[in-house]
């Protein structure tokens, strides 16, 4: 095994705990939690559990410290020097139900909403039930046959009826990295806000968010190495000052009282009831952690994983790879059908050789019709991936195509 | 419980026999069900005479499980009444839950290795709920 990823894969217990063949490539669905987010987790349940932004005791105290210094680490990650930019939600899903529920005052009747082909449900549905809510009208962008946006046709369903385009940064299932900044210039000359499905792009690496020209960008801390249930959404200063809440109850007021009631100011407004506290900061570790990798030798490692598992899935027969074959513009996320068998069963049949795959319709059922099939199979590939992990993947796939179709 | 436990030839063999695959021509009572989880369905068309069921066919697109269990349905099925079909689902949910009864039919104990890999069980489940529905508007 490299030594870099021998090194890399101390820093995830799982490593230690599950018995080799382990070959995990599920890493889109959820990535392992590293060490650092681990023991931020266990040590707030076991040794630092208070809640937080309300008691004044030293243990309340050292809880709501760290909750904050979780999201000064994810802002820092999202290369923005202002954690007020960041609401911590229960992840993705949760920040994009929250971004079509604030953005909905300026939507209704007359106005409209621009999705893509390539979105995962949680980046179709959201915007569906705004629109059935408000009376806007749901544009679709299509994808060529390789899955990529096609951005000219997006621009052209661009007017100034269009007040939110929500578009995926990385597709889950091709991996293909969307032009963001180009939809979001585009976006600006109509006036619309851009909201972005970034659930498949953190986890490979920090980057500059307002680079990007978004407005809100939400992602997940399971799928960057962190625990289950916290996430967050970066949302635009000046825009979130002028957004109304998502969720009502206690933390995000500033005064209540029956003759009316006054909202706190961003991030707080956006967060609701007791935050998932030991998770938070779990995320925000994990935050820490990925900022101390040399995310050049990451990325090249993982683009050479990447045209590895194509080239093998390429040279064997009866595979029909979902999406482009060359690792340009995208992120080690593959997938992939077999012919004569259905993914659930080549899914279940790698779990013998020791490889996690996901199968199924990835929860982005549109892109799946736009590929003229219903399920497949899914690779994702992460930093403590190596050549052993691929390759079982690819051995596995001969055998079995050999045995049952 | 290995793969080669749940792909066991008895399993194979019913997927690949496609008993009942097609569909009625006539009147008959048609449903389609879905496995939300990855998109497979059944459409499956149920005719009764006398109150027995005559007539059976599916259109399947699904695993080998899935396509294991539309091949029983149409076997088990025919000269079922519709009180018999719809109990069939319940011998299938109780044999996944580790407890089939004294009266579950033999055929179904096939999908026993099935009962230790929970994400499965629907796959298994679906063509036996597709009749239980089918018989009961059937019957109603």
């Amino acid at each position: 095994m490299n030594s870099e990823v021998t090194e890399l894969r101390r820093a995830f217990p799982i490593f230690a705990a599950v018995p080799p063949p382990f070959h995990y490539l599920d890493n889109a669905a959820t990535a392992q939690i590293c060490h650092s987010a681990a023991e931020a987790l266990h040590a707030f349940e076991t040794r630092g559990r208070a809640n937080v932004k309300r008691g004044v005791y030293r243990l309340a105290d050292a809880a709501t410290a760290a909750f904050e210094e979780a999201r000064t680490a994810v802002a820092a990650y999202l290369g923005t020097d202002d954690p007020s930019e960041i609401a911590f939600t229960s992840g993705t899903t949760m920040g994009l139900n929250l971004a079509a529920h604030v953005l909905s005052p300026r939507l209704g009747p007359g106005r409209a909403i621009l999705v893509s082909e390539l979105e995962h449900h949680s980046n179709i549905v959201p915007w569906q039930m705004a629109a059935e809510r408000t009376g806007a009208e749901l544009r679709v962008a299509p994808v060529d046959e390789e899955g990529r946006l096609l951005v000219d046709r997006l621009e052209a369903l661009l007017d100034e009826r269009v007040a939110v385009v929500a578009i995926a940064h990385v597709s889950n299932v091709t991996g293909i990295l969307v032009d963001v900044a180009r939809v979001g210039a585009a976006a600006r000359a109509v006036g619309a806000l851009l909201v972005v499905d970034g659930a498949q792009r953190v986890p490979h690496g920090p980057f500059d968010v307002r680079a990007l020209g978004c407005d809100l960008y939400a992602f997940s801390g399971h799928k960057m190495f962190a625990a289950t249930g916290a996430g967050a959404i970066w949302i635009r200063r000046e825009l979130a000052e002028e957004l109304p809440p998502f969720l009502g109850g206690g933390e995000m007021i500033a005064r209540v009282s029956f003759a009316g009631t006054t909202y706190a100011r961003p991030p707080h407004r956006f967060e609701a009831g007791t935050p998932a506290i030991g998770p938070v900061l779990a995320l925000g570790a994990a935050a820490r952690w990925l900022l101390t990798l040399n995310w050049q030798t990451v990325r090249r490692r993982e683009e050479a994983l990447t045209a590895r598992l194509l080239d093998g899935l390429a040279a064997l027969p009866a595979i029909r790879i979902l999406g482009p074959r060359d690792i340009r513009d995208r992120f080690g996320i593959v997938a992939f059908e077999v012919a004569g068998l259905h993914a659930h069963d080549v899914c279940q049949l790698l779990d013998g050789f020791g490889v996690c795959t996901r199968g199924g319709h990835h929860c982005a059922q549109p892109l799946m019709d736009r590929f003229g099939t219903v399920a497949s199979v899914r690779a994702s590939l992460a930093p403590y991936n190596d050549e052993a992990d691929v390759d079982a993947l690819l051995t596995g796939l001969e055998v079995i195509s050999r045995k049952f179709r | 419980m290995t793969a080669a436990d749940l792909y066991n030839d008895r399993i194979l063999a019913l997927a690949r026999s496609r008993t009942g695959a097609g569909q009625l021509e006539g009147p008959c009572v048609r449903v389609s069900r879905d496995n939300p989880l990855c998109g497979d369905r059944i459409s499956l068309d149920l005719r009764l005479e006398g109150g027995r069921i005559v007539g059976l066919a599916h259109r399947t697109r699904g695993c080998l499980l899935t396509e294991a269990a539309a091949a029983l349905v149409a076997q088990l099925a025919l000269g079922m009444t519709p009180g018999e079909a719809q109990a069939l689902v319940r011998h299938v949910q109780d044999l996944l839950a580790g407890r089939p009864c004294a009266s579950t039919p033999g055929e179904l104990r096939v999908f026993a290795p099935v009962a230790a890999v929970k994400s499965r069980h629907d796959c298994v489940l679906l063509p036996f709920a597709a009749l239980a529905e089918a018989a009961a508007s059937a019957n109603a």
